[in-house]
């Protein structure tokens, strides 16, 4: 049967290959009487085997592909699945004449209520080990697969209903073509991931997952958000023909690799790349990166079975600093809660967690953590042009709280003879409206700003940007969002302070010429983004467009002012 | 049977790596292996089980071996305690 379904492009390009569906299997037990428990607990131990066999598997693989340090988690899975007050405790229940399945289930609750009781951080984060593991059995048991994303040894397109990063964090990126996720938009965890590996993604296709089988033929086409189900020659050879000439103009924007990027009247701005690990460095090279605008720190801590110690993000942050030389470097201090979680660590369950505890306020609630990281960033300082940005800073107090904290570590690193550059910035992301207000107060104490446009927008709609209901809303040239956006600008400016945007809008040729305009210093995107809008600012005048914006500030909508720049680019 | 007692120094206490390391070090011994902290006994063969006593850094233990490899066993533990630094 030949079907097209269509969601939103997020990131460009032409993948033609082999549907993998990722998987979230049904594993509800029941609670059944059984008559021979040596049999049931045979099964048990069958199931136990398979998921050992597996695990050693996917163990390996994950050494292979991305290292010892992320295989580590499963090596604790191991020792979980083999552990022998986990078995005894199944096979007393079983040898009551209780199943296996409901036998397991009642085991796993037990240890994992046991785990989330305790007063220790750590332990009441190994309670979701305890649950993956229960997971594995549990699907043995009852005969159903559960997809093993590591075990992925071909080219395929995978199909979700969402990416989680933690599980994002266990992907090939060698065999993954493609995404097509059901829910989303181009803010999305998928969204900046496809653009990051340079593959297409498309989102919010609500019924990939019901109408795509495993090993379904498929093109997609993350630039209309086209995805095709078992397409016929003919299409194959159309898309192969476009994916060719896609490729080719990629390979004319590399002529501006080695070029800085500078105005049609002679004005230089910075562009720089987002990057969430040492892994996206070769990228950022490749596409004549200026800087890095927005290193996203919680990515070391994702994929992994505990916090990166000090020196593990030492090294990680040192690489990045020595390969950038004299190219600035911001990193951004851990910013999880919200839609980013880590497997051992339980955030807390919030209604709204987008207003919630997260970033630095949940720093702040783990001061060893946050300074862990503090530590590990002042010792990395002499290896480069680094900038610390704190994320979702509200009150200067919070400002003020947490450079305080980082100058306490750096006192204390002194203390120990650590050298520490001193010419480090402090800065932070300016996402919520209350600090774009107030920009003049915040601009006098902070080195630098960089607009963190995803969350600035949603805050300023209050429209969530996971929810398509109200995507309307969710309108990066909004009236409202561009004044705050040139207040701070303005405000910092005033105080000689230098201010970058790292949202997915830095790399959106619809607002790239706004921008200019307004003054902003750096830009912040996808390293694959980054030729292009190099190439644009080459044709655009920086002169012109700050005499548009005057104009622009008093339009009413979005639309009014989309039409503008159209019309005049 | 083999006694041995030990103070925790792993900042993080017997916790994550420490507990791992040494949980797979004595799983392979045919002896009984246990950890006692603060009059309570775990089977140190059984992650949750060691786990689950919440021992934190500064912690005094003590660990007993019991069987026909009982020497081996605690010689292992002292081994991987040093050698780790996860207590003296």
């Amino acid at each position: 049967m030949k079907q097209t379904i269509t969601g939103i492009g997020v990131s460009d390009g032409i993948a033609i290959a082999k549907a993998y569906r990722l998987e979230t299997p049904d594993l509800t037990v029941e609670k059944l009487t059984i008559e021979q428990p040596e049999l049931e607990i045979a099964r048990f131990e069958a199931a136990k085997d398979e998921a050992a066999v597996e695990l050693e598997e996917i163990r390996a693989k994950a050494a292979e592909n991305f290292g010892e340090d992320k295989a580590a988690i499963f090596s604790a899975h191991l020792l979980v699945l083999n552990d022998p007050e986990l078995e005894s405790s199944v096979k007393g229940s079983i040898e009551q004449g209780i199943n296996a399945e409901f036998a397991l289930q009642q085991a796993a609750d037990t240890f994992t209520a046991m785990f989330e009781s305790m007063d220790n951080e750590y332990m009441r984060e190994r309670a979701a080990d305890v649950r993956d593991v229960t997971k594995r059995l549990l699907a043995k048991l009852l005969g159903v697969h559960v997809s093993d994303p590591s075990t992925i040894n071909e080219e395929v397109i995978i199909i979700a209903d969402d990416l989680t990063p933690s599980a994002t964090a266990q992907l090939n990126k060698q065999f993954v073509k493609g995404f097509v996720t059901d829910i989303g938009g181009r803010t999305s965890h998928s969204a900046i991931l496809g653009r990051m590996l340079e593959i297409p993604a498309v989102v919010g296709t609500k019924t990939a997952m019901a109408s795509i089988e495993q090993g379904t033929s498929l093109i997609i086409d993350g630039t209309d958000g086209t995805v095709l189900l078992e397409p016929t020659d003919e299409e194959k050879l159309t898309y192969e023909t476009k994916k060719t000439t896609f490729e080719q103009d990629k390979e004319l924007l590399k002529r501006f690799v080695s070029e800085s990027t500078v105005t049609s009247d002679g004005h230089h701005v910075e562009v720089g790349a987002n990057i969430a690990s040492t892994d996206d460095l070769p990228l950022a090279d490749k596409n004549g990166a200026e800087g890095v605008g927005l290193f996203r720190t919680e990515f070391l801590y994702m994929g992994k079975s505990d916090f990166p110690t000090e020196e593990e993000q030492y090294d990680a942050y040192k690489t990045v600093l020595t390969s950038m030389g004299d190219r600035p470097t911001v990193v951004r201090t851990l910013d999880i809660g919200g839609d980013k979680e880590l497997s051992y660590f339980s955030t807390p369950e919030e209604m709204n967690p987008f207003l919630g505890e997260r970033a630095i306020r949940l720093c702040f609630e783990h001061p060893e953590m946050f300074r862990t990281q503090l530590r590990a960033l002042l010792r990395a300082s002499v290896h480069g042009n680094l900038k610390i940005m704190f994320p979702m800073i509200a009150t200067l107090e919070e400002f003020r709280r947490a450079k305080g904290m980082l100058l306490e570590e750096q006192k204390k690193l002194q203390a120990e003879n650590v050298q520490i550059s001193d010419t480090y910035e402090v800065g932070m992301m300016l996402e919520i409206p209350a600090a774009a207000v107030i920009a003049d107060l915040f601009a006098k104490e902070v080195d630098f700003f960089s607009i963190g446009t995803n969350d600035l927008i949603q805050y300023t709609m209050a429209a969530d940007r996971m929810n398509e209901t109200v995507s309307y809303l969710y309108q990066p040239n909004h009236p409202s969002v561009l004044r705050l956006i040139h207040n701070v600008i303005q405000a910092a400016h005033k105080e000689g302070k230098w201010v970058g945007m790292c949202g997915e809008v830095a790399g959106d040729p619809l607002s790239i010429p706004v921008l200019l305009g307004m003054g902003l210093d750096e830009f912040s995107m996808s390293p694959s983004s980054i030729l292009k809008a190099r190439a644009q600012f080459a044709d655009l005048s920086k002169a012109e467009w700050e005499g548009y914006i005057p104009e622009i500030l008093q339009m009413e909508t979005s639309e009014k002012i989309i039409e503008f720049v159209q019309a005049h680019s | 049977m083999e006694k041995k007692t030990y103070t925790i120094t792993s900042s993080e206490g017997l916790h994550a790596r420490p507990c791992s390391m040494l949980v797979s070090a004595v799983t392979p011994f045919k002896s009984e292996v246990t950890i006692t902290y603060k009059e309570r006994t775990a089977n140190l063969k059984s992650i949750m089980g060691v786990m689950g006593m919440g021992i934190e850094s500064g912690a005094q233990v003590e660990v007993t071996a019991d069987g026909a490899d009982e020497s081996e066993a605690i010689a292992k533990v002292d081994d991987i305690m040093k050698k780790e630094s996860i207590g003296e």
